[in-house]
């Protein structure tokens, strides 16, 4: 007798327990490399306007650079979708903050430490935000740059760069970031560091948004594009001098 | 198979964990105890940060150094500073580092079937003023000894200890402190030496190391300079 094929209870295997509740396993729209460093007088941010659905561009003015209250400056990096969620999170948060009405405002370190808090939680429930924040932000002149991972990871430091601009934008920010540089400065090396993302990573596109946030406020610059050269050596022939290849 | 487990994997299944390395180590003397930690923090291959500091203060001669994953270790830190500050407003006084190391086995016994993926020594001085250290698992078992490495570097940094500082056999009656019989600057010069070294071959140890010393005057902080490829 086929007893465990006929059985109800036997037949509750983990497949059919796994089908019960569904969480987000992995991305699907998602955005590429966010930086941030500081500078003289605050925090400047950089992230293209991409977002892709896999390997497809799926949305070309993605804004994925946006103020909370007055004094943080965030951006994301993942899954565009669970972005838009933490900017609600954030956006009642920075409300019923504002109710109080005590002349008191969260600083960029208490939303970091908000959205620490958020990112682990979900995590321990096994359903992440598939996010890598940055948090920059200055208030009472001390000047923050942060960020927090999509298993709740998280870090102060100098200069911050997510997914491949940890491995590209990162070590030329090492080599040539200085805390005293001017507005003009890090504008500079910021678009050198969006300019070798461009070349390098495949999910990165021409259109980039630069932020910045002082004592006097968040400014976030409209999307342009910066001046590439294609002309390199290496790039007009790619596997010239290597041996074997075509 | 069903069609749904048929199509092809097209990712890494997603993990609740990560290990961002680094190295911390605690000896024990007569009248001092010895608490390090490099200041590396890593995920896979690639450094997040040169300069992120693995040791907290839980009470006044209570000192923990933790590796292991970043996200639980801070979760770990916060309950116990949390659980400390309503101690101290229920006994007005500070918490002993020998009640703080059980507290910590409990806490982190507490979520044996969801652990705290962190790997921790405490050391601080006992009720006697005498060095102690105590070294833990990930699931809160827990043991007093005289010195302790745990994290990425472990496995290059207890050997040496063992040689140099040598424990007394548990075996022995009557029983022996396993308290190193070296000097405090010697022992702050032996885990100078150690770091050095665990950062030649542990590519998750480097950087700095953050060296803090307890003793009867309070406590002190030292850093020294790793390699940082």
């Amino acid at each position: 007798m086929d007893s465990l094929a006929s059985d109800p209870v036997n037949q509750c295997t983990a497949t059919s327990f796994e089908m019960d509740s569904q969480r987000t396993q992995y991305p699907y729209v998602t955005g590429t490399s966010v930086i941030g460093v500081k500078y003289e007088d605050g925090i400047l941010m950089a992230a293209d306007t991409g977002a892709s659905y896999g390997s497809t561009l799926r949305y070309k003015s993605v804004e994925r650079i946006k103020p909370v209250g007055k004094h943080s400056l965030l951006g994301a990096s993942g899954e565009i979708s669970d972005f838009q969620e933490i900017l609600r999170y954030l956006d009642e948060l920075i409300l019923y903050d504002n109710m109080w009405d005590d002349g008191n405002s969260l600083g960029p370190k208490e939303v970091h430490s908000y959205l620490n808090r958020v990112m682990y939680n979900r995590r321990n429930k096994f359903n992440p935000l598939w996010n890598s924040l940055v948090l920059g932000g200055v208030k009472n002149g001390k000047k923050y740059l942060g960020m927090v991972s999509m298993i709740g990871v998280h870090f102060e430091d100098n200069h911050v760069a997510t997914g491949f601009g940890n491995h590209l934008a990162r070590p030329i920010l090492r080599d040539e970031w200085r805390e005293d540089m001017t507005f003009e400065e890090a504008v500079k090396l910021l678009e050198k560091c969006m300019l070798v993302l461009l070349y390098r990573d495949r999910s990165a596109i021409n259109k980039l948004q630069i932020a910045k946030i002082t004592e006097e406020g968040v400014t976030i610059m409209p999307p342009y594009a910066l001046k590439t050269f294609w002309g390199f050596s290496a790039f007009e022939n790619p596997t010239k001098g290597a041996e074997g290849s075509w | 198979m069903a069609p749904v487990e048929a199509a092809t994997k097209q990712h890494a299944n997603w993990s609740p964990y990560d290990n961002n390395g680094g190295t911390v180590v605690a000896i024990a003397g007569g009248n001092y105890c010895v608490v390090a930690a490099d200041t590396r923090m890593s995920t896979g291959y690639s450094i997040l940060t040169r300069d992120y500091s693995k040791i907290c203060q839980l009470a006044d001669k209570s000192i923990m150094a933790s590796s292991g994953f970043q996200a639980d270790v801070k979760a770990l830190q916060k309950h116990l500073a949390a659980k400390h500050l309503i101690y101290q407003h229920q006994h007005n006084k500070q918490m002993s580092c020998p009640a703080m190391a059980q507290l910590l086995s409990n806490t982190l016994y507490y979520k044996r079937f969801f652990p705290y993926y962190a790997f921790n020594v405490l050391g601080g001085l006992d009720s006697e003023g005498k060095g102690c250290v105590f070294t833990y698992d990930a699931v809160g078992s827990y043991e007093r000894v005289g010195y302790s490495a745990q994290g990425s570097g472990a496995t290059l940094i207890t050997p040496v200890l063992d040689n140099q500082l040598k424990t007394p056999s548990p075996l022995l009656l009557p029983a022996k402190d396993a308290i190193t019989p070296l000097s405090e600057t010697e022992a702050v010069d032996m885990v100078k030496d150690v770091f050095a070294s665990a950062a030649e071959r542990d590519i998750y140890t480097g950087d700095r190391v953050e060296i803090v010393v307890v003793n009867s005057e309070g406590i002190r902080r030292e850093y020294v300079e790793l390699r940082k490829d």
